[in-house]
C-alpha cells in the first residue's frame, strides 16, 4: 500500500512540475497579472483613493473583502485560543 | 508559568520603552497611507508592548492596564468596526465596503472618503490584532490560568 502511495505522490508531483512549464517567467512584464490589473491599480490608485501607498489602498480598499476575511481569521484564532486554553475556576 | 522577579534594570528599561513602543505602533497604524505599515503591523507592535509588560513585570500588573474583559471586547470590536463601516456603506446606498459613498457623511470628495474609510478599517484591524496577540500570549504562557505559578 505504501508503494502505491509513493507512486501516486511521485506522479502527482511530476504532473505539477509539468504544469509549471507553461507558467510565465518570474517577474515577466507580459504575463496576464502584470498587463491587466497591476497597471490599472498603480495608475488610478492615487486619483481614486487619495492614498499614496498602493499596498494600503489595494489591501483595504480594492480587496476589502480579502482583508475582512483575514481579520475574521485572526478573530477566530483568538476566540478559539480562549475557548480551548482558558480555565475558569 | 511566569514567576514574578524583581530586576530593577529590566523593569526600569521596560517602563521607559513601553510608551514609545505604543506611540510608534499608533504611528504605524495611522501612517499606513504614506509609508509601509497598516493595521496588522501596528497591531502586532501594540500587542508586543503589552507582551513586554508581561515579561518584565507579571500578568497581574498587565491586567491592571488591560483587563481580560476589555481585551476580549477589543477582539470583537475590531471586526465590528470593520464590518460596521462596510454596513454603513451598504445603508447609504453603495456596495458593501465601497467607501466612496462615505462622502455623504464627511462632505469630502469621494477619493478622500475612500482614504477615510481605509483608515477606519485599519483601526479596526489594529484593535483586533492587538487584542488577539495579548490574549493568545497570556493564555499560552499561563496555561489558561492567567496568574503566576504558586511556588
Amino acid at each position: 500500500m505504501k508503494f502505491f502511495a509513493l507512486i501516486a505522490v511521485i506522479v502527482t508531483g511530476l504532473l505539477l512540475i509539468y504544469g509549471t512549464m507553461d507558467m510565465p517567467d518570474w517577474g515577466a512584464t507580459d504575463s496576464p497579472p502584470n498587463t491587466h490589473v497591476s497597471p490599472r491599480y498603480i495608475e488610478k490608485s492615487i486619483e481614486e483613493t487619495a492614498t499614496p501607498n498602493v499596498v494600503t489602498s489595494l489591501l483595504a480598499d480594492y480587496r476589502g473583502y480579502d482583508t475582512l476575511g483575514e481579520t475574521t481569521v485572526i478573530f477566530t484564532a483568538g476566540i478559539v485560543c480562549i475557548l480551548l486554553l482558558r480555565r475558569y475556576r | 508559568m511566569i514567576n514574578r522577579f524583581e530586576n530593577i534594570i529590566i523593569q526600569t528599561i521596560s517602563r521607559l520603552l513601553i510608551p514609545p513602543i505604543q506611540l510608534y505602533a499608533l504611528y504605524v497604524i495611522a501612517h499606513g497611507h504614506y509609508s509601509p505599515g497598516g493595521g496588522f503591523q501596528g497591531g502586532c507592535i501594540l500587542g508586543a508592548s503589552f507582551i513586554l509588560m508581561v515579561i518584565a513585570y507579571d500578568i497581574k500588573e498587565t491586567k491592571r492596564m488591560i483587563s481580560e474583559k476589555i481585551n476580549t471586547i477589543f477582539i470583537s470590536l475590531g471586526v465590528i468596526i470593520y464590518s460596521g463601516i462596510g454596513a454603513v456603506c451598504l445603508i447609504l446606498g453603495a456596495d458593501y465596503l465601497d467607501y466612496g459613498i462615505l462622502n455623504k457623511i464627511f462632505s469630502v470628495s469621494p477619493a478622500k472618503a475612500r482614504a477615510l474609510g481605509t483608515f477606519g478599517v485599519e483601526i479596526g484591524v489594529g484593535i483586533t490584532v492587538m487584542a488577539v496577540m495579548v490574549s493568545i500570549f497570556l493564555n499560552l504562557v499561563s496555561g489558561g490560568e492567567h496568574e503566576e505559578a504558586q511556588e
